[in-house]
């Protein structure tokens, strides 16, 4: 608790001085208040002498050169760059006056290759800000955002141990943790006490996930090292056109493969949203992101400790959603939007769809249900998967493939880490064929997904619109992977296979193929099956979705469910 | 474990070219009820969809009759369908394959045994040869006889027999013009302007006008098209164009035993491409005099034709109320309803009357005006762009205004929430009509209704008909068929903002991105602190306007744009209609956006500090869009002109789009060398798809 009462003592300095915090809070925007500040100290000065300065009023000019960043030309370059600095962010990010700073005074530690005199000439400056404390939507949590007007934002020794404390605090209270990334990488100056730093930074990311919610909002480069602590958080978002995230940059690149590539084709946000899968949402800039971020948060619950959240609700829960009667196409192999049904089920259309660019043939995401949280995955038979765009024509509803598997699996595993309920749509006709995807290994990654549904104990809700065949049939949250309430619309067909190729099995040789088919598409093109062996708990009427779900986790919510003990399970990575 | 498979024949062969029945008995009792009133059919087939089939099918309802509703594939799950007691597929989507096709609908009418049709209007409504094969079979076509039909189908034939008849007429060219340089010649005779159109046309279908010769000869050529895929008959005529003309119609009904009545005027004029947008009942402009003349005019035609059934005598009428015959409807038209609010009749029960024989049942003096109506056609369509180009999509949304409190709000639809508005049909989603003891209380019920008018999923042209309702020049009546152009010569751009209106617009966003903020807070651990003040930003286009909100209760003081607004209300936030009071006065805001998710688009709030911090955001580049040609509609490719390496002229033509039966030319901005062709003629675009790229 050092940190936390180091911030409070020091405000309680800063009252005693009169100064009120308050007007050195509303200062906080370096761009106004470095002129004002300079000319104070200077007053000051005629008072004192140099080496008179009490501490009070050392503690008072330390602060406020802390507020000022790296000073008014960086900052200029930094909003010219279209980019807001780390205090700016902090205060958009979190509610008015909501938040307490802490480490203020902790500066960087090296003294080789000229950085003592650096250090003299703008003093001390803190590298990255954190708050303490903070407050989004009057939901605590703690976060950290790096400065890039000091040093580029490079990663100094004192830079990480300021991060990791907010780690481990965040972990004692059990509080999530928001990075806003905007670093240059690591300080080379200070050799292996900043490759040391990041090593402490991994560890905390690796020891908190599953435990706190962590979320990473990539605001400018983060190359090098610094992209895997991004990458082992739950969600990493990205601002379109001034973030990078890159192992190495475009000059590397084209020394050792030749290849000539620019910043944002190697690592700008359009390509880990749509091409890499690294980041899960793109926003087009640091207001847009900041504001988005905030609503975000709201789906989240603290840590593993708490429930899903639940927010008032203005949707009636036995709303009855007549559009859904007629979605599903009467042509069983016509596309139809699955992001339209979610939307017309969840609570006031608001779906807040994680990574929306990528394995587009899978949709994953959170809304709520009656106030709570809900954590949505549902195949797109609008999209073909990525692979089959190639085809013409392209097949006209979606496989699963190794992209969407393994979205699906990471994002299944997030909610059942944080007692998020799971509801499934499932219109899948099975796993995408063809060697680029037996050669990719769609054994291993559909594995993935597989595991994480049989894995949750979280509530499971499955609702098949219209195909569930073959093994993708059992992925996807079935009753056998131990799913609470499995759901049928009269147009659901659960069936190893679809009739053509199932008549060309059974009935092979067989002369007239096309009534075969029929008796098959009678037998089998429908949800019966499933329901008489109790595979499918009940037939429903699409419009009643809503409603019944909400009333299904009303009782969930009080599910508990233990898997046996272990260290940790061996998914198929 | 099966891989990707693709089942063939699915519940499509299951569900087509199948009919129901359902609910026999409970009609058959409602019959024996009914029928000793006025016996007229047992059951009626309706050939034709949408809000018209319905129509028909509610007033068979009250008067005992049994329907059977005819569908494409697509239509399966249409309202007219489930109204229907009966419903046969007839085909695939296409109209030339279903709703046109005259073997299949024939067979649905035996196979039901149905002793009447109803053709609503479109489609067969007009079609001699549809009319000859029902009455080969002894189905009573519930409409005038063939030959009627066949004299007024014809525009030139109409002509002249209106001609003939003593019904005044446009000067023009009695005959069909073969080629574009015959239409050249005869457009110099009368004298330009003229107007170009499809001899068996109908509903602005295949016409045009031309200026100049240039015009009359590309006119030709669209309208020779147009009129070939609509109605299969590329026969054109060309007479003089009344400018700046009023298009008022009489209503006549008219029995088999030689009586006809006039049934009062229907102002049409407000109309865009020669469709008609917004009509009323009576018109403001008639006198009773000129109405008396025209009424007469046209039972005289009526009588002229040996009519029967409903019809309509179209009217063009200029500034010195001298009218002209422009053509005879021998259908129901889309517009009907207004007639029936002023005059009390129920002019589908008057036409299966008729069509079973009987007399009329009033005599002319009999025929009142009573109020005034107006209808509002709702249609799928963009109003911004040449006030209406046709969108699709499916209905995620739809709530008609009929929670207004007065019942003179009437909606004839044919469509629910989860409907499809495809390419393949009509545009139209419903006809809106509201009626009122005056001429002001109807217009104020139209403002209210279409206010409450909830459609999400299509973009829809009420904010132009919102606009056109309450204009100066529409309320004082002083209209024309180039209303529209001439209010928005450079094409509609939405309502424009006086300072009262927009300050009442800021202060309800902003009172409302409180509620929304407040309303995240409210998770269930914590308890939430109530924050009473706030200051924000309101972004509107271009502008953006600081606001100062100070909430007690329910109630917001919004200090904006040197003004205070007092905005009060307790809203659902999931309901799309956000009733609020503004400074006591009783306002209906409705929300577009899916969710209440912030949005940096052309409306939304911000905090002040987000409001400074985003002037350092940069400025996203736009598309260039002058040298790309994208589709602005759904539609098929007709014709594309030029091949990559062509170079075309500003304004050259590029390429031709159809949708909704109507041909539209793409033509280029700039002078450039076209780049590449991404699509071919038969092609299906989507709006917004990609055409051609120019260098």
């Amino acid at each position: 608790m050092a940190a936390f009462s180091v911030a409070r003592r020091s405000r309680g300095l800063i009252n005693g001085l009169k100064v009120s915090f308050r007007s050195s809070g509303q200062l906080k925007h370096g761009a106004v208040a470095a002129p004002l500040l300079q000319t104070s100290l200077h007053r000051d000065s005629r008072w004192y002498s140099a080496g008179h300065l009490s501490v009070k009023e050392r503690i008072e000019a330390k602060r406020r050169a802390a507020l000022a960043g790296g000073g008014q030309a960086r900052i200029d370059a930094q909003h010219k760059r279209g980019k807001l600095t780390a205090r700016e962010r902090i205060d958009l990010l979190l509610d008015t006056d909501s938040f307490v700073e802490t480490d203020m005074f902790v500066e960087h530690r090296c003294s080789d290759f000229g950085m003592e005199q650096d250090k003299n000439k703008v003093t001390h400056l803190p590298e990255v800000i954190f708050y303490f404390f903070n407050i989004i939507f009057c939901l605590c949590l703690f976060c950290f955002s790096q400065d890039f007007t000091v040093f580029g934002g490079s990663l100094s020794g004192a830079h990480a141990q300021k991060i990791c404390k907010i780690m481990d605090q965040a972990m004692k209270v059990g509080a999530p943790v928001i990075g806003l990334n905007d670093s240059g990488g690591a300080r080379i100056q200070e050799g292996v006490e900043s490759l040391a730093g990041y090593a402490d930074i991994f560890l905390r990311n690796v020891m908190a996930s599953g435990v706190i919610p962590q979320i990473s909002l990539i605001m400018g480069p983060c190359a090098g090292g610094a992209v895997y602590s991004p990458a082992l958080t739950d969600f990493t978002f990205m601002v379109k056109d001034t973030s990078y995230l890159f192992i190495t940059g475009p000059d590397v690149v084209k020394s050792v493969t030749n290849e000539d590539v620019t910043q944002e084709e190697l690592g700008g946000a359009k390509t880990h949203t749509s091409v890499s899968g690294v980041a899960h949402h793109a926003f087009e800039n640091d207001v847009d992101a900041l504001l988005n971020l905030r609503e975000f948060f709201t789906f989240l619950p603290l840590s593993n400790q708490d429930p899903a959240p639940i927010r008032e609700c203005h949707d009636p829960s036995d709303r009855l959603v007549r559009s859904l009667e007629t979605i599903v196409p009467l042509e069983s192999t016509k596309a139809y939007d699955m992001l339209e049904i979610i939307k017309a089920i969840v609570d006031e259309k608001d779906f807040f769809e994680i990574m929306p660019n990528y394995a587009k043939n899978i949709v994953v995401g959170f809304a709520r249900m009656n106030g709570r949280t809900v954590g949505i995955v549902g195949n797109q038979p609008k999209v073909a998967s990525d692979e089959y765009v190639v085809l013409t024509p392209p097949p006209p509803f979606c496989c699963l493939d190794i992209n969407s598997s393994v979205k699906g699996a990471r994002f299944v595993r997030f909610c059942d880490a944080f007692n998020i309920p799971i509801i499934t749509f499932v219109d899948v006709p099975g796993f995408l064929p063809g060697t680029a995807q037996e050669y990719g290994g769609i054994i291993r990654h559909g594995a993935k997904l597989l595991f994480a549904f049989a894995e949750a104990t979280v509530p499971k809700i499955t609702i098949i619109t219209r195909k569930a065949y073959g093994g993708a049939y059992d992925v996807m949250s079935s009753k056998h992977l131990r799913g609470d309430v499995n759901y049928a619309w009269p147009t659901a067909e659960v069936a190893v296979m679809g009739a053509k190729g199932a008549v060309q099995i059974i009935f092979r040789g067989k002369d007239n193929q096309a009534e075969a088919e029929a008796e098959y598409v009678e037998k089998f093109a429908n949800p019966f099956p499933a329901a008489v062996r109790g595979f499918v708990d009940d037939i429903i009427e699409p419009s009643t979705t809503r409603k019944l779900i909400c009333s299904n986790l009303e009782v969930l919510a009080r599910k508990k469910q233990v898997n046996p003990w272990k260290k940790h399970a061996n998914i198929p990575l | 474990w099966g891989g990707l498979e693709v089942p063939l024949g699915g519940r499509v062969g299951k569900q087509s070219c199948c009919f129901r029945v359902k609910n026999v008995l409970v009609k058959l009792m409602i019959n024996l009820l009914i029928c000793f009133s006025s016996q007229t059919f047992d059951k009626i087939l309706i050939a034709n969809r949408g809000e018209i089939a319905c129509r028909v099918i509610k007033t068979c309802k009250k008067m005992g009759i049994q329907t059977v509703a005819v569908h494409s594939d697509v239509d399966s799950s249409a309202v007219h369908v489930k109204m229907a007691d009966e419903a046969v597929c007839v085909g695939s989507a296409p109209t030339s394959k279903s709703y046109l096709n005259m073997d299949a609908i024939m067979d649905a009418i035996r196979v039901t045994g149905a002793q009447a049709v109803h053709p609503g209007y479109g489609f067969l409504s007009e079609n001699k040869d549809f009319a000859k094969r029902l009455a080969a079979e002894g189905v009573t076509f519930i409409g005038p006889d063939t030959h009627a039909i066949l004299a007024m189908g014809d525009k030139i034939e109409s002509k002249l027999i209106a001609k003939a008849a003593k019904v005044n007429t446009i000067p023009g060219f009695d005959g069909v013009v073969k080629t574009a340089e015959e239409a050249v010649k005869i457009a110099q005779d009368i004298g330009y302007p003229v107007m170009i159109k499809a001899s068996a046309g109908g509903g602005g279908k295949g016409m045009r006008i031309a200026w100049n010769d240039e015009e009359t000869r590309e006119g030709f050529r669209f309208s020779s098209q147009e009129a070939e895929s609509s109605f299969g008959d590329d026969r054109l005529l060309i007479e003089k164009y009344i400018d700046n003309p009023r298009h008022i119609e009489i209503q006549v009904l008219a029995d088999k035993h030689g009586n006809a009545l006039w049934l009062n005027e229907r102002e049409c004029s407000i109309q865009r491409r020669n469709q008609k947008v917004v009509e009323e009942a009576p018109s403001t402009f008639l006198d009773q005099d000129t109405r008396q003349a025209m009424g007469e005019q046209a039972v005289q035609l009526a009588k002229a034709v040996q009519y029967s059934s409903a019809g309509t005598v179209e009217f063009l009428v200029d500034s010195k109320k001298n009218f002209y015959f422009l053509e005879m409807n021998t259908r129901l038209q889309v517009e009907h309803p207004i007639t029936e609010c002023i005059t009390g009749l129920d002019l589908v029960e008057q036409m299966i009357r008729v069509a079973k024989g009987y007399r009329l049942q009033h005599k002319q003096e009999d025929i009142p005006i009573n109020g005034w109506a107006i209808e509002s056609r709702i249609y799928a369509e963009d109003p911004y762009k040449s006030f209406g180009l046709p969108s699709i999509g499916r209905l995620s949304e739809y709530q008609e205004p009929l929670n207004l409190k007065n019942v003179s709000v009437r909606v004839d639809s044919g469509i629910e929430e989860g409907s499809d508005i495809s390419i393949y049909y009509d545009p139209m989603i419903s006809k809106l009509v509201t009626y009122g003891a005056t001429r002001g209380e109807a217009l104020a019920r139209m403002e209210d209704a279409l206010d409450n008018y909830v459609i999400r999923g299509v973009t829809h042209n009420i904010s132009l008909l919102r606009e056109i309702i309450t204009h100066p020049r529409f309320i004082s009546g002083d209209i024309s068929t180039n209303f529209l152009p001439e209010v928005y010569p450079d094409g509609f751009k939405g309502h424009q903002l006086e300072a009262g209106k927009r300050r009442e617009l800021l202060a309800s966003a902003a009172a409302l991105y409180v509620t929304v903020q407040l309303r995240s807070q409210k998770v269930l651990s914590p308890t939430p602190v109530e924050r009473s003040h706030w200051e924000l930003c309101v972004q509107l286009g271009e502008g953006c306007y600081a606001v100062e909100v100070v909430k007690s209760g329910n109630v917001y003081n919004v200090e904006v744009d040197g003004g205070t607004v007092e905005v009060s209300g307790q809203w659902n936030l999931a309901s799309p209609l956000l009733p609020l009071s503004i400074n006591g006065t009783q306002r209906m805001l409705q929300v577009n956006a899916n969710t209440y998710t912030h949005n940096l688009g052309f409306f939304g709030v911000l905090s002040k500090l987000a409001a400074q911090l985003n002037s350092y955001m940069p400025e996203k580049v736009p598309e260039d869009t002058s040298s790309i040609l994208r589709s602005p509609m759904p539609g098929t490719v007709v014709a594309m002109s030029v091949k990559p390496g062509d170079t075309v002229a500003e304004g050259q033509e590029i390429c031709v789009i159809e949708a909704m039966k109507m041909q539209n030319s793409l033509t280029a901005v700039k002078q450039a060398k076209v780049k590449s062709v991404q699509c071919k003629p038969g092609e299906t675009v989507g709006e917004g798809d990609l055409l051609v790229e120019l260098e």
